[in-house]
Order: structure tokens, then sequence, then C-alpha cells
């Protein structure tokens, strides 16, 4: 069978680091078309890629390489195109088995993204394992993707939800956390990074604490997957959910990895084709894992995507992107710092490329119109993450954070453009 | 465009110094109004003398151009008519909306929200409180008359 290459050969990695071997974002912005276009008559600033990350022309190109020539439906045909789709599409699960260090494909499912990932768990798992009485806890930086769920489930099971409180940095506070562990635990839920505050959580830590007890732990990796390493097994963690989009691929596709053990005991959560090996009116025999959870076609090209992007952050090195994620990270606190009336929430000692703050008397959703005016893309707003906001008493933060695209320059126009908000309102 | 086309110096003034800011008790009408995609929320309550608009405040959290919007509101509005009032909401929404709307009743300060509308997303600010004083003073809504109405701009 001949797969045509939906993916373009990595080029030479020196291309993308500099002597010193860090990351060359001036060269990486050339990969991101986007990035050439004007808002409001001034060059992008993107500084949102936490709500959705741009796309490199590698992923654009893998995506339209498939419609032009290989498109069709997967595992049905027989015919060389349902073949090649089937090939690639499974080619792209094992590219993320890598990514993530699985120990087979069968581990890794596609779903439309993180909220779909943890649902499939709350409502799988969560059918079958919680009971009356039974808690699952989680924290409060969580995003509403990792609540709301769990809120569901265990409505429906009369289980209760806890979650562990933060420190004045926005951090979980591991005593608190480790004396909610309790007896009636059945599940941890955990953000590895806060979407809101950038606080990454010690998750192997956690994760330790509650296999001590033989809590299993689902991991929402929707901010983490981008900006660190992310080895399941190194974590230790027993699902681990991550978006396309927050890595530089497409919308509508996701991932859920689960721990064999747990996958293959879990009923599925949706029936349709696919995930059956066969129908008959009176009962179905259901299909092996990864199939087992993955009813109707699905998102084929939203897959491909997926890998090229992993293909892409692997390219330029995930250290390297961590690394210069860092130096903009460090260069834009110290610098927000000095702004008068500035308040930056979450200031954890380990933080991803995020940063959140207030502008005395001056409401987030200004700060967001009038940067917008100036070009730059930020996010004001709740975050999807209201018990963090309550949890500092605020609405709304604006939040600016950073990907393997952005660079000083974004920074200094981001502070230009505090300066024009303050101006205004002076 | 200018950004000060949308953060006229009335707009920043009442954002500064909001008119009316409070609530009234008791009163005659009241209503609760939620912007869920910023967080923000406005309650009004409202006395009235006949057919006619006495008095409104509001109170809540909300960004420059809702707090101002509801400010100037509560001014435009107070002793006119119900049926004014009502005439007064669909010409702020059409001066929101509509880049070539001409007013069909002098608007006052409220044309410093005219800028508004080259804004998209944030015309629901500058409207939610005039969708709060309509549903306030709509019919009763099937909840009774004892549940307050709530809107959302959603």
């Amino acid at each position: 069978m001949s797969v045509q290459p939906t993916r373009p050969q990595p080029l030479p990695v020196g291309e993308y680091a500099d002597a010193q071997g860090r990351l060359r974002a001036d060269r990486v912005r050339a990969d991101f078309p986007i990035l050439n276009r004007e808002v409001h008559g001034r060059p992008l600033v993107y500084l949102d890629s936490a709500a959705s990350a741009q796309q490199p022309r590698a992923v654009l190109d893998a995506v339209e390489h498939y419609g032009a020539t290989t498109h069709a439906n997967v595992h049905r045909g027989v015919h060389a195109l349902s073949q090649e789709a089937t090939a690639a599409f499974e080619a792209a699960r094992d590219t993320v088995r890598g990514y993530v260090n699985a120990r087979s494909t069968r581990e890794i499912i596609f779903t439309r993204g993180t909220t779909e990932a943890i649902n499939l768990v709350a409502q799988s798992w969560g059918g079958t394992h919680l009971q009356a009485g039974d808690e699952v806890l989680i924290t409060h930086l969580e995003h509403h993707a990792n609540i709301v769920p769990w809120q569901m489930a265990c409505a429906r099971a009369g289980a209760r939800l806890l979650a562990a409180p933060l420190t004045p940095t926005g951090e979980v506070d591991l005593a608190a956390f480790t004396r909610l562990l309790g007896p009636h635990t059945r599940l941890v839920a955990i953000a590895h990074v806060s979407n809101a505050l950038g606080t990454v959580l010690p998750v192997a830590e956690l994760v330790a604490l509650a296999h001590a007890r033989g809590v299993p732990v689902l991991v929402d990796g929707a901010q983490a997957i981008a900006h660190q390493r992310v080895d399941v097994q190194q974590l230790g963690c027993d699902f681990y959910a991550f978006s396309g989009h927050k890595i530089y691929g497409p919308t509508g596709v996701g991932v859920l990895y689960g721990r064999e053990s747990l996958l293959a005991a879990m009923p599925p959560w949706q029936g349709g084709g696919d995930m059956i090996l066969s129908v008959a009116i009176e009962r179905s025999t259901y299909n092996e894992l990864p199939w087992k959870f993955e009813a109707g076609t699905p998102n084929i090209a939203g897959a491909i995507g997926l890998a090229a992007a992993l293909d892409y952050v692997a390219m330029l090195g995930r250290e390297r992107v961590a690394a210069h994620e860092q130096v903009l990270l460090a260069e834009a606190t110290a610098r927000l710092r000095d702004v008068p009336g500035l308040t930056l929430v979450g200031t954890a000692a380990e933080k991803c490329g995020v940063v959140s703050f207030t502008l005395a008397g001056i409401h987030p959703h200004d700060v967001g119109t009038i940067l917008d005016r100036e070009g730059v893309a930020i996010r004001s707003g709740h975050h999807c993450a209201m018990p963090v906001m309550t949890w500092y008493g605020l609405a709304a933060t604006v939040r600016a954070s950073f990907g393997c695209y952005n660079t000083r320059a974004d920074i200094d126009r981001l502070l230009a453009g505090i300066d024009k908000v303050r101006e205004v309102f002076a | 465009m200018d950004i000060r086309e949308l953060y006229r110096d009335v707009i920043l003034d009442h954002n500064r110094s909001p008119r009316n800011f409070g609530r009234l008790e008791p009163a005659d009408a009241t209503a609760v109004g939620h912007n869920p995609l910023c967080g923000d929320s406005l309650s009004l309550t409202v006395r009235l003398a006949g057919d006619r608009l006495k008095e409104m405040r509001f109170n809540g959290q909300g960004c420059a151009i809702s707090v101002a919007s509801a400010s100037l509101m509560s001014e435009a509005v107070t002793g006119r008519t119900l049926a004014e009032v009502e005439a007064l909401y669909r010409e702020v929404h059409a001066l929101l909306t509509e880049p070539t709307h001409e007013p069909a009743m002098p608007l006052g300060k409220l044309m410093a929200l005219a800028g508004v509308h080259e804004f998209p997303a944030r015309v629901k600010c500058a409207s939610l409180c005039w969708h709060t004083l309509h549903a306030a003073l709509g019919p009763p809504t099937s909840a009774g008359a004892a549940a307050a109405p709530t809107v959302t701009t959603e």
C-alpha cells in the first residue's frame, strides 16, 4: 500500500537555533502566515496562544494535502484512498503516542478536544466507578472543563466534588490537598498548568500522593502540552487530556491518553459506527481499544494536522521552546511589575508563559478593546475559570500568553499598549 | 478609527463618577442584567409616579462602557413617561447597532454612545442596562411578581 506523505520533511534544526542553542523566534515567525497580517492598521501582536495558538505552514499544508490527495472515510473502504486515509490517521495516533510517551496506541483516543476527553472519562469511568458518598477531588484553579463534567458525574452518582484551595501566589495548597485526599476519594482531576494564572502544578507529586491511596488521577493538559515536555509515564497519571489547537494544531481535535488497564475496563460512552465489531438489533459487540471510544467518523484531517503540529514542535525542540517562553515570561513579569496600578494575578514560583493582571480602576474589557486597537491581541475576562476569579475576588483579568513565535518586540508593544490604556483613562 | 470615538470624555466622566449609583428601597420595579461573557452584572431599581419613571438607581460591576451607559441612561429616563422610556430604548438600540441611524428624537448626552457601533464586541456592554430596564418595566414574567426578571445579553 502506498501512503502519500502528509507531512513535510523536517527542516534542519540548526535553522531554528542560534549559536547558543536558543530558539530563533524570528525564524519561527516566518512559518506562521497569520503573523503577517495587520489588525486595525497595525502589525498583529498575538498574545493569546493560551486560548488558541496559531498554526504554522506545516500544519496548514498537512491538512490541505490530506484534503487534496487522500481524503476518504477511515476503517471502512477497501479502495486506495480509504486505506491511505486510515494509514495517515493511525500514523497520526502513533505520532501522538510518541509525543506523550504512551506505551501503546491503544492508549490514545482522539476526541474533539480536552473538554470532550474529560467528559468521556467523567461519563464512562465516572458512570461505573462513582457511587453515593464517594468524592472527586479537583483544585480551585481548574478550567470549567475540569469542573462541570465532574459536577455532572457527581450529581448522577450522589457523590461529592471537593476542591483543594490555593495559596496567595496561585499554587495548590499541598497540605490542604493531602488532607482532602481521604478514604472516600475515588478520583483526582487536576490541571497540569492553570490557564488563568500560568501556575505549573507538581503533577508527579500529586499523582504519587493519590496513588499511595489507590486513587487514579486525570490531568487536564490543555495548557501544558505546548509548553513543556509531557511524558505520561514519567508523570504517572492515569488519564491525560489535551487539545490540538493549544499546540499549533487545528481546532476540533484533541486527545485522551488513558492507562490501558483502565480504558479496557471502561464501557463505551457514545455508540455508533467504528466503535463496534458487530451489530445485531438485540446487541452489539464493541470494538477494541482505542476505537471503542471513537464512535462515528473521526476528525481525520484534524488528527493529521495535530500530528504535523507535534512534529513541528518536536523539530523546534520542546526544551528550546520552553526556555524561550520562560525568557519572555521573566521579562514581561519584570516590566509589568513596574507599571503603576498594575497587579499581577498568579505569581507562582513555577509558571508557564502566562501573565494575568489587573489595572487599578480600569476594567479588563476596556484594556482589551484599547490593546486590540493597537493591534495587540490578549484575552480579557474570567478565562473559563470563574472559581479562580472568585478566589481572588475579581470578575476578570487581562491575560497575555506566549508561544514559540513571540518575541521581545511583542512585549514592547504590549507595554506601549498599556501606556495607551492608562493615557485614555488618565 | 481613534479609540477616543469609543472612550469619549462624557463616557470617561460617567465611568469615573456614575450618577444615580445605588439602590432604591422600596422600589416599584427591579431587574438584574448579566453579561455572561464578561461576568459583568447590573442591578436596577426604579420608582414610578403614575406613568412616569420618577427615579432610577443602578449598581453592580462592569466595564467603562457598561457603567457609563447605565449612568447616562439613569439621567435620560428620570422624569420620563414610560412610553418615552420605551421610545428611548428603541432609539438607543438603533444608535448602538445601525451606523447611519438618524435619531427620531433628541438623545442629548446619550449621543456619546454613538461610537460604540464601531466596536461590535462592546455593543452588549452599552445595551445591557437598557435591556435590563426594559425587563424591569415590562409585563410581569411567568416567574411571578416576587421574582425580579433577569436578562442576559447572550
